[in-house]
């Protein structure tokens, strides 16, 4: 445990200091980050007028916190591991990480945390801008707020495994770009990222509720919102759990048969 | 003493998607998926004593990069055993990952867009290399590679003899117990060859540390390695002393006559494959090497002579040539 922390603080250290070499760059990221999240509401908030200031149960008010929660959720869970992973297979970067005596997922893991350490430093002011500038309306608990946190970290976590999981495909398929590309539509519509589910048609909504996506993403959104029941957020957790056990499951299994097909090109 | 390194039968065939050019084949290949098995490694087997720097030699695509990328676990084999420290390299457990280390030439190890010295303290942590003894062993890595200027630059902006040196240092950190090198001096100037050459001896010696190394550079292999593997399509065409080798696929020997005087002409006494006006460089048959040594002595003005066995880059080119016939 202390060697992993050795680690992770090392990498963490490292990786800020190179991120920060690269201020335009993460601007840009950071940006694209907020505009994903502004056309989605812009679209929202301006139906929610035109239909005297309510679509379901969200009010434009709605609207603007619910995105605003989203962006902080969406900020905290995405990863670009599928990509990631498919290019260093196909390249034979893999090989090198495979000589270190760690498993590389934590490499990953210890990246994709000191990259959203900085880039929420941009986040956070955005977000609290938007909220002022479109009214947002939170009405959540302390209680939503206490395990929001919880609910934030373990859907990073399936995500993340879930993500690196699927990146193994890199192992069979050369091109794992299409696989990437499949996946984040699907996550896109079935996450909450562009609506509300519960303004989906009713079999999209169940669909949601079948997949992993709406664990990931809505659930900590809907919840520190203050929209879910405590039955609903026990649930929730559960279900979150389950995938992350399935995610380290399938993760342990196909990484096991993808390693031992690896042929390291190049290198 | 018993090996560090055993290889018993090991085998490795890559299944290798294939297709003729063009659109239709690209089709057709959709439907019915062709692939051919190289067979990379076949069957081979040798053994390395603690202490030892062995040669491994072929020619590209013989087959020693896979063999290599076996050993130290990042490839399956298909068939056969491999024992490195006791341990199957390809299970790739964590006391066997901290006691060796693979070192590319083409491929970088160090994470390319900070300074070096922030890498090498990235291995410390991932090694779990003691402070006491990293400061150590950098302090020593710096004083033997001349790392001193390099330290805080990033990697991408070395050169790459400045690159190989870190390269060197940053896989030699946590004092791996087995060395496996893959072109180590590969695109390095002469001087830069040299100096890694002198520092994997100096390595060796002082950490008795056992090394496999495979070079196209014959000087690399003469200064470090009394033995050598010899590696063609996959199998073991020798393995054994260098000058062994020399012995047994040269059947020439070189004389290097230096004469008083003037131009003669020695070709009735053997291949002339130099004259440069009274030294003449002579390829004769081992067998008659003594006759022709005597009728020299005998009929010539010989200020000097000597026997010396080819150059060992040209006996392993006729190894590989030989075997193209056969």
């Amino acid at each position: 445990m202390k060697r992993l922390f050795d680690i992770y603080y090392s990498y963490m250290k490292i990786v800020i200091a190179m991120q920060l070499q690269y201020r335009a760059s993460l601007l840009i990221w950071a940006f694209s980050s907020l505009v994903w999240v502004l056309i989605p509401l812009v679209v929202w908030v301006t139906v929610a007028k035109s239909q005297g200031g309510q679509v379901g149960s969200y009010s434009s008010g709605d609207f603007a916190a619910y995105f605003i929660a989203l962006l902080i959720v969406e900020q905290t869970t995405f990863t670009w591991v599928i990509w990631e992973m498919g290019e260093r297979i196909r390249s034979g970067q893999l090989s090198p990480k495979l000589l270190r005596p760690i498993h590389p997922i934590h490499e990953d893991v210890a990246w994709n945390i000191s990259y959203k350490a900085i880039t929420f430093a941009l986040i956070l002011p955005s977000a609290l801008l938007i909220g002022w500038a479109f009214h947002a309306e939170f009405h959540p608990h302390v209680w939503h707020i206490v395990v929001f946190f919880p609910s934030l970290i373990s859907a990073f976590l399936m995500r993340f495994v879930m993500e690196w999981t699927i990146g193994l495909v890199g192992f069979w398929v050369t091109r794992t770009s299409a696989i990437n590309q499949i996946y984040s539509t699907l996550f896109l519509f079935l996450s909450g990222q562009m609506t509300p589910l519960s303004l989906l048609p009713r079999p999209l909504e169940m669909l949601a509720n079948i997949l992993p996506f709406k664990w990931a993403v809505a659930f900590p959104t809907e919840l520190v919102l203050g929209r879910l029941t405590p039955t609903q957020v026990l649930l929730g957790f559960a279900i979150q759990a389950s995938w992350l056990l399935v995610s380290l499951i399938a993760f342990r299994f196909i990484w096991r048969l993808g390693i031992s097909r690896y042929s390291a090109v190049g290198a | 003493m018993d090996s560090i390194v055993t290889v018993r039968a090991l085998r490795k065939v890559y299944h290798v998607p294939e297709r003729e050019a063009g659109v239709v084949s690209a089709v057709a290949s959709l439907f019915n998926r062709k692939t051919r098995e190289v067979v990379a490694v076949d069957s081979i087997y040798f053994d390395l004593p603690p202490g030892e720097v062995v040669g491994f030699l072929g020619p590209n695509g013989a087959g020693k990069t896979t063999t290599l990328k076996m050993l130290s676990g990042l490839l399956y084999p298909t068939s056969g055993e491999a024992l490195v420290l006791g341990h199957y390299p390809w299970r790739r457990e964590r006391k066997f990952l901290q006691q060796i280390t693979l070192v590319m030439g083409q491929r970088t190890q160090l994470w390319w867009d900070i300074p070096v010295i922030d890498s090498f303290e990235m291995y410390r942590a991932i090694y779990e290399i003691p402070h006491k003894q990293y400061r150590h062993t950098l302090d020593e890595l710096t004083e033997l590679l001349e790392l001193a200027p390099l330290l805080r630059k990033p990697v991408r902006n070395l050169s790459l003899g400045e690159r190989m040196k870190c390269e060197f240092a940053a896989a030699l950190l946590h004092r791996p117990r087995v060395l496996f090198l893959d072109e180590p001096t590969i695109g390095l100037d002469v001087t830069m060859q040299a100096r890694i050459r002198a520092f994997i001896k100096e390595y060796n010696q002082r950490y008795g540390s056992t090394v496999l190394l495979t070079s196209h550079y014959m000087a690399d292999v003469e200064a470090l390695c009394k033995r050598v593997i010899v590696i063609h399509h996959g199998t073991i065409l020798y393995d054994g002393d260098l000058l062994g080798l020399v012995h047994r696929f040269s059947p020439e020997k070189t004389i290097v006559v230096e004469l008083r005087e003037g131009s003669f002409d020695l070709s009735h006494f053997g291949r002339v494959i130099e004259q440069d006006g009274a030294r003449v460089v002579l390829r004769v048959s081992k067998d008659d090497t003594p006759r022709i040594t005597s009728q020299l002595l005998a009929n010539l003005p010989v200020l000097d002579l000597t026997v010396e066995d080819p150059p060992i880059e040209e006996v392993i080119g006729q190894v590989f040539a030989q075997q193209e016939v056969a």
